[in-house]
């Protein structure tokens, strides 16, 4: 009895203390939190729960008709040791094609962050505004001048200009065979790299300070090698994390390329299947969910990893 | 003895310590060599858009023409006014998926510009609990990868009932983490004691973010306002996925169909020009709107570091 007395007691201060604690809170942090609210909302929705739905889809069987089962490890087990395609051509396509666009593209956009860098305003907006406009055109529209010019008859242009120059004996299709379709891929995907990785790279090479590199010649610093290493790449660090972060994802990103180009899913012989068109092949094609979710965790760590790396490289210990 | 002093005085001016190295004021001999290597460069670069372009104005029998010539001779708008005399398969005219590009995409880059400008006036200025978490968890989805989790956000998308509305084209681009991140560090710029003099003012957070960081932050938002209009103009992923009513798919996806029809047959080459006359609609905004900001771009780039 005494004790039930106390507690009615209590409870209502209790809450009134909480409710006065709540108000003291909002108060304070209620706006900040009504102000992210509309992005953290968006960003849970179609950021948050798809990654979360991806792993949790990867340990079952969903065929979108019945209610996806758990079935454990199954899907990866399958992915690595059983799906011959997979194996012998989407994996090493990815790599092939990551490696070399990735640090290619990424490499190339430096350079000629660096160069622009060098030359007065003028000229640098207009190259600049060249390099950078095939990243602003989207894969459909582009894919309308690949066909024309990667055409397999002899009216493509390609095909036209090399016969003129009796280089090739008869037309070759360019998109539709395994040797070619590769190397197709990764000159269209080079050509669109200067993004906005690009961007900020060449901001970054501008705002380093040139008192640096005075003194980096009163120090023997000699040739602009050495400068680049010593003195551009160490004083935007900052700058070439976040390049190299956009370079890894647009690489990824750009992984449809094979399909656009060649019309078909999967690609001639798969020698353009890459992890993405995997997924879409297993997820829309197929049906197949889990296991495409399975491909889709699969690639987001091969992402993570690269960014490793690239965190390695970059991470300033300043 | 004149000319020879004035020659060496203007050799002097290009070839002195001026101008060398970088963000010169001016031309220098140095730089030369990159000319020399930028200008076949870029003029490479632009054959494909030159391409385009140059195919947009084409008449049928310079497009049928053997063996293909690059450059349009007699150039006219025939491919244009083809273009928008059609209809798509489906009986849809092409007007109509021009105007929902338009749409969507003005839609879009405001609701964009309102959602990441607030939470990044937040994330920068205000202190709250979750404040590092979620600017930690933003920059770790910097390598989000949208084209990995299609089948999960096509599933998502079902659920919350979607599907074939209007919404589905903007409310999955608004999730923007690179977005947020520069208007994060662009914000970051301003003092806070600029922040704090409006406080001390009475100023509320409404009229702080309208009135102090809005007007601070123009080159950001141009930023986002481009970023996003790449994002939705360019979208021909959503029509394709999570569309199927055809008077709501976009003019980007339209183009697809139009190439993916013009594979085989023998309308490839009259479906050509017509292709080629839509991709050059799809492209010259995004070319526009690149020169009309490119400035406040590039300052916005400069806070772009990731530590």
């Amino acid at each position: 009895m005494q004790i039930e007395a106390r507690q009615s007691r209590v409870e209502p201060i209790a809450a009134r203390q909480s409710r006065a604690r709540f108000a003291k809170w909002w108060s304070r942090e209620g706006s900040a939190y009504a102000f992210v609210a509309a992005y953290a909302l968006l960003f849970f929705t179609f950021i948050v729960v798809p990654v979360l739905a991806a792993f949790g889809l990867s340990f079952t069987f969903f065929d979108t008709i019945q209610p996806p089962h758990f079935i454990g490890l199954r899907n990866y087990i399958t992915l690595l040791t059983q799906d011959e395609v997979f194996m012998r051509y989407v994996l090493p396509n990815t790599l092939q094609f990551a490696v070399i666009v990735g640090p290619g593209g990424y490499a190339l956009a430096f350079f000629l962050a660096w160069v622009l860098a060098q030359l007065p305003r003028l000229p640098r907006t207009f190259f600049a505004l060249i390099l950078y406009s095939p990243a602003m055109t989207s894969a459909v529209a582009m894919a309308v001048v690949w066909k024309a010019l990667f055409s397999g008859d002899q009216s493509g242009y390609l095909n036209s200009f090399l016969l003129s120059l009796r280089i090739i004996q008869e037309p070759i299709q360019w998109l539709q065979s395994p040797q070619y379709l590769m190397t197709i891929m990764i000159v269209v995907t080079l050509w669109s790299s200067m993004g906005i990785g690009f961007l900020a790279m060449l901001a970054g090479i501008l705002e380093t300070n040139p008192d640096l590199y005075e003194a980096a010649s009163l120090d023997g610093v000699s040739n602009r090698l050495q400068e680049i290493f010593y003195i551009t790449i160490p004083s935007m660090k900052p700058q070439m994390l976040f390049g190299a972060v956009m370079a890894i994802v647009g690489t990824f990103q750009a992984g449809a390329i094979g399909v656009t180009l060649s019309g078909s899913n999967p690609t001639p012989q798969y020698a353009g299947q890459l992890i993405v068109n995997h997924i879409e092949d297993y997820g829309f094609l197929r049906y197949e969910m889990g296991y495409a979710a399975a491909a889709s965790v699969v690639l987001l760590l091969m992402v993570l990893l690269f960014t490793r790396l690239a965190n390695r490289l970059f991470a300033g210990e300043d | 003895m004149r000319p020879m002093t004035k020659k060496r005085n203007w050799l002097r001016r290009y070839t002195g310590v001026y101008n060398r190295g970088i963000n010169p004021q001016g031309f220098h001999v140095s730089q030369i060599k990159f000319y020399v290597l930028l200008l076949p460069l870029t003029a490479v670069m632009l054959l494909p858009i030159a391409f385009i372009i140059s195919n947009a104005f084409k008449p049928p029998d310079e497009l049928f023409a053997y063996p293909p010539r690059f450059f349009v001779v007699n150039p006219t708008f025939k491919n244009f006014t083809d273009l928008f005399s059609m209809m798509s398969n489906a009986g849809v005219p092409i007007s109509r998926y021009l105007f929902n590009s338009v749409a969507i995409t003005a839609v879009t880059i405001a609701a964009s510009i309102f959602v990441s400008s607030t939470a990044a006036f937040a994330l920068s200025k205000k202190r709250f609990k979750l404040k590092q978490t979620l600017f930690a968890i933003n920059t770790v989805a910097l390598m989000f990868v949208p084209i990995a989790v299609t089948i999960p956000r096509f599933l998502v998308i079902e659920k919350l009932k979607l599907l074939d509305t209007f919404l589905v084209h903007i409310l999955p681009v608004l999730a923007l983490p690179v977005g947020l991140f520069l208007i994060k560090q662009f914000i970051d710029s301003i003092p806070n004691e600029t922040i704090e003099a409006a406080q001390i003012d009475g100023a509320s957070d409404v009229r702080i973010y309208w009135d102090i960081v809005l007007p601070m932050i123009r080159p950001a938002i141009a930023t986002i306002a481009i970023l996003t209009f790449q994002a939705a103009w360019n979208n021909a992923e959503t029509s394709t996925l999570y569309i199927n009513n055809e008077s709501l798919k976009t003019f980007a996806f339209y183009l697809g169909t139009l190439t993916a029809t013009t594979t085989t047959g023998a309308n490839v080459v009259a479906g050509q020009g017509i292709a080629a006359a839509a991709a050059l609609i799809m492209f010259v905004p995004n070319l526009l709107m690149f020169l009309f900001l490119q400035s406040q771009v590039m300052s916005t780039m400069s806070h772009s570091g990731l530590k």
